[in-house]
């Protein structure tokens, strides 16, 4: 494992230029403000996004996302704070000036155009030749592959060829940042999870950086480098998913992403342990960044707890670990994993969750069958907020 | 009794309402215009005779099959060739169109920045100025043309205010002119412009606007290349509310228009009731819904294409 406190250090592929002191953001944003009217959408906020990243912005619906990615666009005037793209302050420059574009969640197409005319609009806008249009239009339309639905009206296409469509739009002007406002919302599960891919694929290719906006925390966790988890117009954390989801920063973190059981405790004497939680004295693997006495957290994932008949043997190994007797009083079998529901017998309610590796009924733990469930220290997440 | 037996007594009646329900319309429109209309027919195929009703060949029940036959003898197509023997006719058809053209136009610059202009303002504001646009309606249309014609007489209002200005040294003529016959007609067919545009401009998707602005549209030539086109039903559907039943426009060129201004609709007055010529004056009113049945099929297409777009 890899030391806490290097933000690069759980990145997805060999891209953190967040990491890197000397690399310049592509856009920043710096104490950012946006009310409506008594209502603060987006509260102070300053990131940086660079240049090649995809990045996310996560959160609950009216966490204000979408009106941070509106002052992006220009569709929206910041109450306060700056926002710069490529060091120029956007502050004066109209909507329809500036280097980004935006695909909406609705795709605003243009119902009165074709495929190939709603494609077409942006580079009409720059005055481009007409020859150097249409094949720009035609290489937009391959890659989104849609080559031979050019002459179509929107209203003829299917959901996902629209989404195509207005990807192909708002890409083809070759913007320095794109931004995607839910822009799988409308698609059904199958479809998306092929588009999530495509995206990112497309997004590699073209080397342009996307800044999309969604409420699925899957989709956010497949196609982004760096996930901004957002709540009351504030940054929760920002970080690379597998951060988010194995180092969350908060209590609110940890539940908003995934499931958690978690257990409120005092750190020990020694700071390597948690004292007073429902599962009496919890070791965790790195010393806690508290004083003895303070009021913590430790959360764990379900898929890190395991559950075993009996108490386990008394091998170094599980000396270490944590551990609990529990009652098993609830099995949702879903197919590739099942989730179950324990309650200890402090009475707190657990859930676990475990691949289903094994065929079903191969010495399957059923109702109200008395378990042992251990976890190992470093599957111990602690919170100290 | 089953009840599949039950189903099987009530299914015909129901499919017997449900065809009903269908029917009305055009039960109504059978009886209130298609009968009219070829009363209208039969009479302008009829010579005029002093007699009571004022035409000839009547249909004679009495007579039986050979009444028939010297009834449809009777019949004859001279009261058209008449129509166009006497330019009087195409002069006044020509006028008319014209007349309702050129109203029309205005009443697209007018009503197109109105309509737009209500659909720019927040919700509870809306409601109150459609309100404010059928407002006139409140009041009987003749006693608002006769107001026109008091606005327009020669020490009127109009003329008082131009002199106050200093705008003009001797009052103009504006009654009997076709100047107030445009204003009359401009005025009375407004929210017959500005509610089916409204209708559409309403309807008008925001995000589009700001996908064009986001595309490096500036917000003057969105309007020409998102707001205008996809309003075209509005525009089209508001033109077509006017120009029709302006073409046929009789109280208003006949009370503010003068003698020269003569309208279809003026044409059609004086044959039935000046010169008694009924046959005359259904030829003409025939020949009118053939002019305007152009317009009306090319608003239906529109509509159609509507429909099958949504």
């Amino acid at each position: 494992m890899q030391a806490a406190g290097s933000s690069g250090g759980l990145a997805k592929r060999d891209f953190a230029p967040w990491a890197d002191r000397n690399s310049q953001p592509l856009l920043r944003l710096a104490g950012v403000s946006k009310r409506f009217g008594a209502f603060t959408a987006v509260d102070d906020l300053s990131l940086d996004i660079y240049q090649g990243e995809f990045f996310a912005l996560l959160g609950p619906s009216g966490c204000g996302k979408t009106t941070l990615l509106r002052l992006i666009a220009g569709f929206e005037q910041a109450s306060a704070g700056r926002i710069l793209l490529d060091g120029v302050d956007l502050a004066p420059v109209p909507p329809h000036r500036r280097p980004v574009n935006m695909m909406f969640q609705n795709y605003a197409l243009f119902p009165h155009l074709s495929v190939a005319g709603n494609v077409a609009f942006g580079l009409k806008q720059e005055r481009l030749p007409k020859a150097q249009i249409a094949e720009r239009v035609a290489d937009m339309l391959a890659l989104v592959r849609l080559d031979n639905l050019g002459r179509r009206k929107p209203h003829e296409l299917s959901g996902g060829q629209r989404q195509r469509v207005a990807l192909a739009r708002s890409l083809v002007k070759r913007p320095l940042v794109l931004l995607l406002d839910e822009p799988m919302a409308a698609l059904d599960k199958k479809l998306r999870g092929e588009t999530q891919f495509e995206l990112m694929d497309l997004q590699r290719r073209l080397g342009l950086t996307f800044i999309i906006v969604t409420h699925d925390q899957s989709e956010a966790m497949t196609v982004a480098d760096r996930i901004a988890v957002m709540d009351c117009g504030r940054l929760m954390q920002v970080a690379p998913p597998a951060e988010i989801y194995e180092r969350p920063s908060s209590r609110w973190v940890a539940d908003f992403i995934g499931s958690v059981n978690s257990f409120e405790g005092r750190v020990g004497d020694d700071g390597t342990c948690i004292d007073g939680t429902a599962l009496g004295r919890l070791r965790v693997a790195a010393k806690i960044d508290a004083a003895p006495g303070a009021k913590v957290w430790v959360a764990v994932r379900p898929e890190k707890l395991r559950i075993t008949r009996g108490a386990p043997l008394p091998d170094p190994r599980s000396a270490r670990e944590n551990g609990a007797a529990a009652t098993l009083v609830d099995i949702a079998y879903l197919g590739d994993l099942s989730i179950y529901r324990l309650r200890t017998d402090s009475g707190l309610l657990l859930q676990a969750t475990i691949a289903n590796t094994g065929r079903l009924g191969d010495g399957a733990i059923g109702w109200n069958d008395k378990v042992w469930l251990s976890f190992p220290p470093e599957a111990a997440i602690v919170l100290t907020k | 009794m089953t009840k599949q037996a039950r189903m099987a007594k009530l299914k015909p009646q129901r499919s017997f309402m449900a065809k009903l329900v269908v029917r009305i319309p055009y039960l109504w429109l059978a009886a209130f215009f298609l009968v009219p209309f070829l009363i209208v027919l039969k009479i302008s195929l009829s010579q005029t005779a002093i007699a009571q009703p004022p035409y000839t060949p009547v249909f004679d029940f009495a007579a039986g099959w050979h009444g028939l036959a010297s009834f449809i003898a009777g019949l004859s197509l001279d009261n058209y060739a008449f129509l166009g023997s006497d330019p009087l006719y195409f002069l006044s058809y020509v006028k008319s169109v014209e007349i309702a053209a050129l109203s029309t136009l205005m009443l697209l610059i007018i009503g197109y920045p109105i309509a737009y202009a209500m659909t720019r303002t927040p919700r509870r504001v809306q409601a109150v100025l459609v309100l404010w646009v059928i407002l006139p309606f409140w009041t009987s249309f003749l006693i608002r043309i006769y107001a026109w014609m008091n606005i327009l007489q020669h020490d009127g209002p109009l003329n008082q205010l131009l002199l106050a200005l200093d705008l003009v040294r001797e009052p103009p003529v504006w009654l009997s002119t076709n100047t107030a016959v445009y204003i009359g007609i401009v005025y009375s067919y407004l929210p017959f412009m500005v509610l089916p545009l409204y209708a559409t401009l309403e309807k008008l998707d925001e995000s589009l606007l700001e996908a064009a602005a986001d595309l490096g549209c500036p917000r003057w030539k969105t309007f020409w290349l998102v707001t205008l086109p996809l309003s075209a039903p509005g525009v089209i559907a508001g033109a077509l509310l006017c120009f029709i039943p302006a073409v046929g426009e009789f109280v208003i060129p006949d009370l503010l228009g003068g003698s020269r201004t003569a309208m279809i609709g003026q044409t059609i007055w004086t044959e039935f009731f000046a010169n008694k010529d009924w046959p005359t004056a259904s030829a003409v009113a025939v020949v009118l819904v053939c002019l305007l049945v152009t317009p009306i099929v090319v608003f239906q297409h529109q509509t159609m294409r509507g429909v099958a777009n949504d």
